[in-house]
């Protein structure tokens, strides 16, 4: 019997040396897989594995498989931080990370402090929706990267929308209190203030992040003020439940977001029955109209069963095997080199850029509304019958913001 | 702002009827056995994902019924096999017993159902709006959440005030041996209660879970306020848990609805003296700090009348 154990640890051994030549790449994805944000972490979850099965596929980054560590930050920093060294330890040099701006700032200075203390075992972070303009301006880092448009492109190109639109008189905003939150607000409050100072702000709200399970007070003090429409910032259940509240109060207003596009919302807003008078803001969206974007659309809900909220992940994977290929190298202080004002083609088509300035990534932007399918809009969302109509699309060129980003470089 | 008023205190009312199903278990429970039961809110938990996991078998009004027994039989068990056990051992052997039971019940419900929010409908026959009132709809379910608190709360009322149950149960609340000299089988009232309190928590659950969000969490969520409740109305007193439930419930709601800060009362700070912990201080709106009211009133009830609202004693 002794002998036999001692054969099956050798053996074991000996298999464990082979799986280690081949090694994976590891990418640590660390984001609220339980709690409130939890339906939209998961999400994101599926989407960063259908896009490693995808390169997987088609032989890896440089012959190496991706790997992607599922870690649950409960959308609390301090718990990220634990969860960032977890990776670390389990040989991850790379971590993506999106949900809680709060977060992403308490990352981004962990894995810069990392990095100077560990020279030659550097982590990178690439961000792919977390969205406060501070994390490529004041509190920039070399080692972290952000796909998503940040809060004040979006809020730029939402309000020269709104801009045009004189139907708009009262405007209430109500968002998440963390920095996120208190960006889009006074974005919101400086933007719409300089292109439309006839508008009025009839309410500015903040309420407790990812806490709130039922809206209908919010609701009924936004129906007491007027306001013929409203500006938020709010994702996960905050969005979903704000939605759901509304349509149960049967409020009528025009909605200008950012993610009501998250699981939860597309059936609130049917609810409710606000044909295309909700409005999000995206990089990219299901009837987009470009081609390979419907293509992939088409094969990702076939094989996840949802639609893709994040084509900002698939820019974010395919260009992370740009650069590592750029660079033959997956050293990340090589990758994150050779990503440094790298041109891409992005899934819903035209060209973007990681500026190397502030490593925000710089993409066209697109304005949708959510309501009844036209004929050539084949996708719906969540099974409503209802989809994201093209409104309104801006140009990489005109989305570019400047920045106070002073990066120190290795 | 009559609308506002109207619709905040619908709100209020039916939050604050929800708070008092489940503190009115909790404070029963109390008041009889000297515990506070920590694991009380993964009871209601535990109705909402029963309610929701027989909504998908058997539809909603059997789960109505079916969960909160099934949540009470569990609450029976717990008394029976554990609290009873460790009743000898003293008061601290028991509360532990009910905190490791929360822990136990939130890993146990997040193995079964996951972390994530389950899909748990209003039952399609209650899906419409009840009335209209100032152009805003009141949902036809709230109504009817309404309307089973207020149904439960009379019947409480009745069984305990004038029945010989209500009446052992209320003897045995303050002396239990006389209770048991007179040959009534003490063991059995307790656990009786324990059953009943976590039943209806069980309906809070089956009632709640459709119109607020069923997930692992929510008892995490809700438990601490339960607390609050319950000091606030005096610990061991039913009349109190019902007027710090509705309390709580419309001062939270209220709070939410009101937009004063120190700067709209004061008016702004020197602009000279530049952004500071100060200025934001000031401008916090009491909308902002509404989560935090319960808690407040819990500290200022407890400095100016230890023994809560309605409560007797000091403990």
């Amino acid at each position: 019997m002794q002998k036999l154990i001692i054969a099956a640890a050798a053996a074991l051994t000996v298999l464990g040396g082979a799986a280690f030549a081949q090694e994976t790449i590891k990418i640590g994805y660390i984001d609220p897989l339980s709690g409130g944000g939890a339906s939209v972490g998961e999400g994101g979850l599926k989407t960063f594995q259908y896009l490693a099965d995808e390169i997987n596929a088609k032989g890896g980054i440089l012959g190496r498989k991706i790997e992607i560590l599922p870690l649950d930050n409960k959308t609390n920093p301090q718990e990220s931080l634990v969860q960032a060294q977890k990776a670390i330890d389990a040989g991850a040099r790379y971590i993506t990370q999106g949900n809680g701006s709060s977060v992403a700032a308490a990352l981004s200075d962990f894995i810069t402090k990392n990095n100077t203390r560990n020279p030659g075992k550097e982590v990178l972070y690439f961000n792919y929706a977390a969205v406060d303009p501070s994390l490529t301006n004041e509190k920039c880092s070399f080692w972290h990267f952000r796909w998503d448009a940040s809060s004040d492109i979006k809020m730029e190109a939402l309000t020269s929308y709104m801009k045009d639109v004189p139907a708009i008189k009262k405007v209430y905003l109500i968002n998440q209190d963390y920095s996120f939150g208190q960006s889009v607000r006074a974005d919101a409050r400086k933007m719409l203030g300089a292109k439309r100072p006839d508008i009025q702000i009839v309410g500015d709200e903040l309420h407790p992040l990812l806490k709130i399970t039922d809206f209908s007070p919010y609701i009924a003090k936004i129906k007491a003020s007027g306001a013929d429409s409203v500006v938020t910032g709010n994702w996960g259940q905050d969005i979903a439940l704000l939605l759901k509240a509304a349509a149960d109060a049967g409020l009528k207003v025009n909605w200008y977001t950012y993610y009501a596009g998250g699981a939860g919302g597309p059936t609130a807003i049917k609810q409710t029955g606000l044909d295309h008078q909700v409005f999000q803001i995206t990089e990219g969206f299901a009837n987009s109209g470009h081609q390979p974007a419907m293509e992939f659309e088409k094969a990702f809900r076939a094989k996840v069963n949802m639609s893709l909220w994040y084509p900002r992940a698939v820019n974010e994977m395919r260009m992370f095997k740009a650069a590592a290929e750029k660079a033959n190298s997956l050293d990340p202080v090589k990758v994150a080199a050779a990503l440094e004002d790298l041109k891409f083609e992005v899934l819903d088509g035209g060209e973007g850029l990681m500026r190397k300035d502030d490593h925000q990534f710089f993409q066209p932007i697109y304005i949708s509304s959510f309501g009844k399918l036209a004929a050539n809009e084949p996708f719906d969302e969540e099974g409503t019958g209802w989809g994201w109509h093209l409104v309104s699309k801006i140009d990489t060129s005109k989305t570019m913001v400047p920045t106070t980003c002073k990066m120190t470089r290795p | 702002m009559l609308e506002l008023i109207v619709i905040s205190t619908l709100n209020g009312l039916l939050f604050g009827m929800l708070l008092f199903l489940l503190s009115s278990g909790l404070t029963v429970i109390f008041s009889m056995m000297g515990v506070l039961n920590f694991a009380h809110a993964s009871f209601y938990m535990l109705g909402a994902f029963f309610g929701f996991q027989l909504t998908k078998w058997i539809g909603f009004w059997p789960a109505l019924l079916l969960a909160p027994l099934l949540v009470g039989a569990i609450g029976m068990a717990v008394e029976r096999y554990g609290l009873r056990n460790t009743h000898k051992h003293g008061h601290v052997a028991e509360l532990l017993l009910t905190f490791g039971l929360a822990f136990a019940i939130e890993e146990i419900v997040a193995m079964m159902w996951g972390r994530s929010p389950v899909d748990y409908r209003v039952p399609a026959l209650l899906d419409f709006p009840a009335f209209t009132i100032f152009s805003t709809n009141y949902p036809a379910y709230k109504i009817f959440m309404l309307a089973v608190s207020i149904v439960i709360f009379v019947a409480l009322l009745i069984v305990l005030k004038r029945t010989r149950v209500g009446l052992i149960v209320q003897a045995a609340l303050t002396h239990p041996h006389m209770v048991g000299h007179l040959g009534h089988n003490v063991g059995r009232v307790f656990m009786l209660v324990f059953g009943v309190g976590s039943a209806l928590a069980g309906i809070a659950g089956v009632i709640a879970g459709p119109a607020l969000v069923t997930q692992s969490d929510m008892a995490a969520a809700l438990g601490p306020i339960l607390f609050v409740v319950i000091v606030f109305g005096g610990l061991g007193s039913l009349p109190g848990a019902f007027i710090a439930s509705l309390v709580i419930g419309l001062v939270q709601t209220f709070a939410v609805a009101l937009n004063g800060s120190l700067a709209s009362a004061f008016g702004p700070l020197d602009p000279s003296a530049g952004p500071s912990v100060l200025t934001d201080i000031w401008n916090v709106t009491i909308a902002q700090v509404a989560p935090i009211v319960p808690y407040l009133l819990l500290v200022i009830i407890l400095i100016v009348r230890p023994m809560g609202l309605m409560g007797t004693r000091e403990s």
